[in-house]
């Protein structure tokens, strides 16, 4: 189980192979795996660049609890969930949630649920870039 | 009672600093009185935060040595 921040940009599927090489081969029976990445476009603007904010410490302590939570509720066999903070450009991976269960409904239900609580409780703010080189705070995430 | 404050994102830029250290009267306030002895009026809508790293609501109490943050909503992943 494993909750990373990454300040420079990383890459999604090599830390995947990695996370699941610690799990036992006969007890991966799904793998469920969200991958999101910063878009060049956001409310019909073009995005140049993205500043993403974190609150060293507690940030890190949400995405553990959020975690917990979903061990308590899912027979989860691994989780990784790594996200990026800083200057990010368009393409940067910003977040991975993967999770490994015995079963497809665990390990997709659980997946979902921890991007979810992510998105709307752990401590991150965006600051977006804009082609005309201003730049504004994002007030809310966009829906599903 | 001493406290450490921290504010984040939007509201740090508008604020032009990333925090205060109030020493207050008394040995314990709301989240919301603290906010109200630093800036002289009630916290603004949406306003959220947390007492030592733990979300935490406007009427949660605050103590000596407590680590209290104000932040904007959200918006990761």
């Amino acid at each position: 189980m494993t909750v990373a921040i990454h300040h420079e940009d990383f890459d999604p599927w090599a830390l995947l192979r990695e996370a699941e090489q610690a799990i036992p081969a006969e007890a991966r029976g799904a793998a469920s795996v969200f991958v999101g990445r910063m878009r060049d476009f956001n409310e019909d603007d073009a995005v140049t660049g993205l500043f993403l904010e974190h609150y060293p410490g507690m940030t890190e302590q949400e995405l553990e609890r959020i975690v917990e939570a979903a061990r308590a509720r899912w027979p989860l066999l691994g989780v990784h969930v790594a996200h990026r903070v800083g200057e990010v450009s368009p393409g940067d991976a910003l977040v991975l949630v993967a999770t490994w269960s015995a079963h497809r409904g665990a390990a997709r239900d659980a997946c979902s649920e921890i991007l979810e609580r992510l998105k709307h409780e752990a401590p991150f703010w965006k600051r977006e870039r804009l082609a005309d080189g201003s730049s504004r705070w994002v007030e809310r995430n966009t829906p599903a | 009672m001493a406290v450490k404050v921290l504010y984040f994102a939007r509201l740090r830029e508008e604020l032009g600093r990333e925090g205060d250290q109030p020493e207050l009267p008394g040995d314990e306030v709301t989240v919301a009185g603290l906010w109200e002895y630093l800036h002289g009026e009630p916290p603004p809508p949406r306003l959220m935060s947390a007492v030592n790293q733990h979300r935490a609501g406007l009427d949660a109490p605050v103590r000596d040595g407590d680590e209290v943050a104000f932040f904007p909503p959200v918006t990761g992943g």
